[in-house]
């Protein structure tokens, strides 16, 4: 393979086809005792040839990686208004936070007194997220959105198994829902049935009412929806849960619509989650580290996982005699470093702050909302959408112009495109998710460029995108024949 | 808020723009009884200057001086400084999930490179592209043993797994029906293969082997998968401590059909437990029935060699209610640094320092033997082994503490009735004047 | 889109040719051309009992799975491995190269299935 591309473009081979042969990137520390070979102490069959890893010196490997990384669209680079995602900025000072010496190395078996630190942030860091959820109490223990998720569903099973309620069995899910809430809820044992959104992209109250019965554990609902809009009945709908004897868990993906305006345990809902990489700012790292902390009411605080943190006389202390508990869903406390980041954020904004976030985070998508309206189909417009706006490509279908063909083309035009074909209780959907940290000027050229595209024929775009340092890449042939590792050449 | 782009005036034309006079008026569908009417009741914004003394004066109560011998499950490691800075770079950190393989090669190459690293690390055919961390991705490849042999209802499970896992798999299997059996250990801290196979029928979904177990020693892999050659039940690995696989026999040399293992081990910052990184590996004839992303190789309309996820179709956003697992969000910047780590490492520096953990816990093993001190289990051991204190571990763990050693895990921690062991963990971090200062002070308790 | 005369179809697009006890089913013209491309095909183990109704397999594109029904009752006594290799021959050649299971059947059961007759079928995909 050649290293040229097309200018300052590299290509860049698989890290196991770079020459190596003899050479380590890496000194070990220097050993104060002769080194013992393994066959001396454990037995011949215990051993192993040695593991054929590449051989590359430190410059070798910082050039690959940092060749790969400019292959990257990022946030820092650009424009990146997935929907339901919140791909905000991500500030550096959490990144110095997380990497603060006795925090990388605090070991979490360590005596006591050692690690009070993190554990009083760790402590300070569940009380806000119960004041800006209006929740009783937190756990940090989950490690990503739908591992809170699927923890919550665990408590509400644990509630109802705890009463002697064997027979909620089933969880009402709204069709707009993210895939992970019918799936967590799968993990654990309960059967998903869908709740049909109803012709406003709202939750349908007839149909709540007509599948809301004694069988039912629960509703897991999206407020915002990922429709964009805030589900104006949501106290009749916790309400009507509640009498039947069922809970309302409530997916907090998209909290960044609601942080110090609106609270989710007001409206009655009893555990949810928060995404600490959407809500606040936690990078979301190529896919993950995420955390996924979550709040509960009162009622299902004596299943949280343990141990839970707790105040006595100055100290944070851990609780781990807790008879109800569900037990832990992890090892160890959380993704403590991604809460550290998030700790970092909370306090910078403060609570003048947290609230701008929102304000800002739904006028941006409003002003998008607002420049894109006419030219594309708004499936919803019964409200000013909350902090993302869900468009469709019906007006560019009458063309054969598709959602993909305008994604490509936003590529081209140097965007990331939004989230495409979700939710889909429409068809072809644009799920434009711009946030706060994005100005005027960065909208109008996005908002430009997708206008321009919407002129367009299929037949211009179809050969987009050209730019990138690939092409429209073969999913079809990576699915009919996986290569998922390199191999040797035999 | 210096994160917010846009000025008073910018913001008045943008709410002209939308037909309203104040962003207060967008929220008119929340009905005006759950509006907030205050701020919230946290604290007021703080300048960086601020955070970051305060930051440093939290971080500043663990004595990271000290000589530690702390381990259980999360390893101190010598971590290059090549890795950050690469790991760092906005391009890795600031992306999305690489959904949109056009501008995610990056991304994506990344993974593939890891998920190769990681086959030929353990000899597995297939790893995915990470997993939360080692106790849940231990749950999910019992849930996955179930797909694969779905009439198998008895987890056989060895008491040498690390306690939280185990707690971790007892709250997962919790809701369903499937039945765990702990399969104890004998005197020498192995797993007693002999109450194993008493227990091996049709019903057995899984045997769940911890190689070099909580206790540090090494399990007899060939002897366990022998036993369960005629069984359907799958084999399944763990391994906390994943620097083992410089030395030790590999998991794909020895029949396992899923190796969970823990990705800290292999060059992440301890971080008081996370971000971790699960590892996750199987056969590939279970390929489809596996959780977690997959990056696979293809071609681009130019037929250039390029890369995408592959095989979602098991995953929750398409499959929702029927998905191989819930799992969304993975550990893709930890398995990047991993992947760093390895490249730098090499095939030498991995088994030199192997060979080096190895070299200083037998040291200390054979020192504190020859001070009188009395070791728990006599199994060949890897960097950890458990001492039999004459005294209650945790009033002399922080005693010991105050005299300037972190001086090992007190097992009561995982057991009430475990008044005197104490794990014992020794890597490239530690020296041989480290151990010698460890074992004077243990030979005070004689 | 082609439809076959010759058939019997269900709603949920899978095609059955029947003769005496044998049927052998597939997925239809209008069903491949809604999936896209097709990348894998699960199939059953021959052998299987199937109740009327019953999911035998599933059909995968890049970003959806569909799922195979069977209509009727009874066993699996062959089905295509051809598709292990080549799912795409369900996309090219639905009808003929691209047939899914062989099944053995109690033709007394037919009447039950709820089938349709190619003209029927036809009215059901308009309908869509």
């Amino acid at each position: 393979m050649s290293v040229g591309k097309h200018g300052m473009v590299f290509s860049e081979p698989l890290l196991f086809e770079l020459k190596g042969g003899g050479k380590s990137g890496m000194d070990l520390p220097e050993l104060d005792l002769p080194l013992i070979d393994a066959a001396e102490l454990l037995p011949a069959e215990f051993l192993r040839e040695a593991a054929e890893l590449p051989e590359l010196s430190e410059p070798e490997v910082v050039r690959h990686f940092t060749r790969l990384s400019q292959w990257n669209y990022s946030v820092d680079g650009g424009f990146y208004p997935l929907g339901s995602c919140t791909m905000k900025y991500n500030p550096k000072v959490n990144e110095v936070a997380a990497s603060i010496e006795g925090f990388a190395n605090g070991h979490p078996y360590a005596p006591y007194g050692c690690n009070q630190g993190i554990k009083r942030l760790l402590f300070e860091f569940e009380q806000d997220l119960a004041e800006i959820s209006g929740m009783d109490a937190v756990s940090l223990h989950p490690a990503a959105g739908s591992h809170g998720e699927l923890t919550g569903m665990m408590l509400i099973r644990a509630y109802h198994l705890d009463r002697g309620d064997l027979k909620r069995t089933k969880v009402l899910i709204p069709d707009s829902a993210h895939g992970t809430n019918p799936s967590s809820a799968s993990v654990c044992h309960l059967e998903s049935v869908e709740l049909p959104s109803g012709p406003d992209g709202l939750i349908d109250m007839e149909a709540l009412d007509r599948l809301m019965d004694e069988n039912v554990a629960g509703i897991m609902l999206t407020n915002p929806n990922t429709c964009g809009l805030f589900e104006t009945n949501i106290e009749r709908v916790c309400q009507l849960v509640h009498e039947r004897g069922g809970l309302v868990y409530l997916d907090g993906a998209n909290m960044n619509a609601m942080v110090g305006v609106t609270r989710p345990g007001d409206m009655g809902a009893d555990v949810l989650h928060f995404n600490t990489h959407k809500t606040f700012s936690t990078p979301h790292g190529g896919g993950g580290p995420g955390a996924g902390p979550i709040g509960v009411k009162s009622l299902l605080e004596p299943y949280l996982p343990r141990p839970v943190l707790f105040e006595k006389d100055g100290r944070i202390e851990m609780d781990f005699d807790r008879p109800k508990s569900i037990g832990k869903v992890r090892s160890f406390y959380g993704s403590t470093g991604v809460l550290i980041r998030a700790w970092t954020y909370i306090k910078t904004l403060g609570a003048e702050g947290l609230r701008e976030m929102t304000l800002w985070a739904v006028t941006n998508a409003n002003y998008l909302k607002a420049r894109l309206a006419g030219d594309f189909h708004l499936p919803f417009d019964s409200q000013h959408c909350m902090h993302e706006v869900l468009l469709t490509d019906k007006f560019q279908q009458e063309r054969h112009v598709s959602t993909m063909d305008l994604a490509k083309g936003l590529i081209e035009a140097g965007f990331h495109p939004p989230t495409v074909y979700f939710p889909l209780v429409v068809s072809g959907a644009l799920l434009i998710e711009p946030t706060e940290t994005e100005s005027k000027e960065t909208l109008d050229h996005f908002a430009d460029a997708l206008l321009e595209l919407s002129k367009k024929s299929h037949e211009e775009l179809a050969e987009l995108p050209k730019m990138p340092p690939v092409g429209r890449v073969d999913e079809v042939l990576a699915n009919r024949k996986p290569i998922l590792r390199w191999q040797p050449e035999s | 808020m210096r994160y917010f782009p846009n000025d008073p005036q910018t913001r008045q034309e943008m709410l002209q723009r939308i037909g309203v006079s104040r962003p207060e008026d967008l929220f008119a569908a929340i009905p005006a009884n759950l509006q907030l009417t205050s701020l919230l009741n946290i604290s007021a914004p703080r300048s960086e200057y601020a955070l970051l003394k305060e930051l440093k004066a939290k971080a500043a109560s663990y004595p990271s001086e000290l000589p530690s011998f702390l381990g259980a499950g999360v390893y101190r490691r010598f971590i290059p400084s090549a890795i950050a800075p690469i790991v760092s770079r906005a391009e890795f950190l600031t992306a999305y999930t690489p959904y949109q393989p056009e501008v995610s090669q990056g991304t994506l190459q990344a993974m593939f490179e890891f998920q190769t690293m990681l086959s030929l690390l353990t000899g597995m055919e297939v790893a995915n592209a990470s997993m939360y961390e080692g106790a849940s991705a231990t749950a999910e490849a019992v849930m996955m043993a179930k797909r694969v042999y779905a009439k198998g209802s008895k987890v056989l499970v060895s008491a040498g797994l690390h306690p939280e896992y185990l707690e971790t798999l007892r709250t997962y299997l919790s809701f369903g029906d499937l039945e765990l059996v702990l399969i104890p250990l004998q005197a020498n801290g192995q797993t007693d293969l002999e109450a194993l196979k008493a227990q091996l029928d049709e019903t057995a979904l899984c045997s769940v082997l911890q190689r070099v177990n909580f206790y540090g020693v090494i399990e007899d892999a060939s002897a366990h998968a022998a036993l369960l050659e005629g069984f359907k039940a799958l084999n399944i690995e763990v391994l906390p401590e994943m620097t083992a696989l410089g030395l030790l026999k590999t998991p794909g040399e020895l029949g396992v059909d899923i190796f969970v293992g823990e990705g800290q081990s292999l060059g992440l910052p301890v971080s008081y437990g996370g971000p971790n990184l699960g590892v996750f590996a199987c056969k590939a004839e279970f390929m489809r029935k596996m959780p977690g992303r997959l990056s696979g190789m293809t071609e681009d309309s130019r037929g250039e060699r390029a890369f995408c996820l592959t095989l979602s179709t098991r995953e929750q956003h398409i499959r929702r209610e029927k998905a191989t697992s819930n799992i969304c969000s993975n550990q893709a910047l930890m398995a990047l640094w991993v992947t760093i780590y390895l490249s730098l490492l090499g095939k030498s520096g991995l088994r030199q320092l192997a060979q080096t953990n190895l070299t200083l816990a037998d040291y200390a093993r054979q020192q504190m033997g020859a001070a009188g001190l009395k070791l728990r289990y006599s199994g060949a051991v890897y960097n950890e082994f458990v001492l039999e204190l004459p005294c209650n571990a945790g009033l002399w763990v922080d005693k010991i503490q105050h005299e300037g050693l972190l001086a090992g895990v007190n097992l009561n921690r995982f057991n009430a009735e475990d008044e005197s062991g104490l794990l014992l963990s020794f890597t490239e971090l530690n020296s041989k004047q480290e151990i010698d200062l460890l074992v004077s002070k243990l030979k005070e308790l004689l | 889109m082609e439809v076959r005369a010759e058939l019997k179809y269900t709603e949920e697009h899978e095609w059955l040719s029947i003769q005496g006890n044998k049927a052998t089913l597939g997925i239809t013209d209008f069903a491949q051309n809604k999936l896209g491309d097709i990348v894998f095909v699960e199939l059953p183990e021959v052998g299987t009992i199937v109740e009327a109704g019953e999911t035998i397999g599933n059909i995968e594109s890049v970003k959806a799975v569909s799922e195979i029904f069977c209509p009727v009752a009874g066993e699996v006594t062959e089905v295509n491995k051809d598709l292990e290799d080549e799912p795409d021959l369900v996309n090219t050649s639905c009808f003929d190269d691209g047939w899914i299971v062989k099944i053995r059947i109690d033709s007394s059961d037919l009447t039950d299935a709820n089938l349709m007759s190619d003209e029927e079928y036809t009215q059901h995909c308009a309908n869509e």
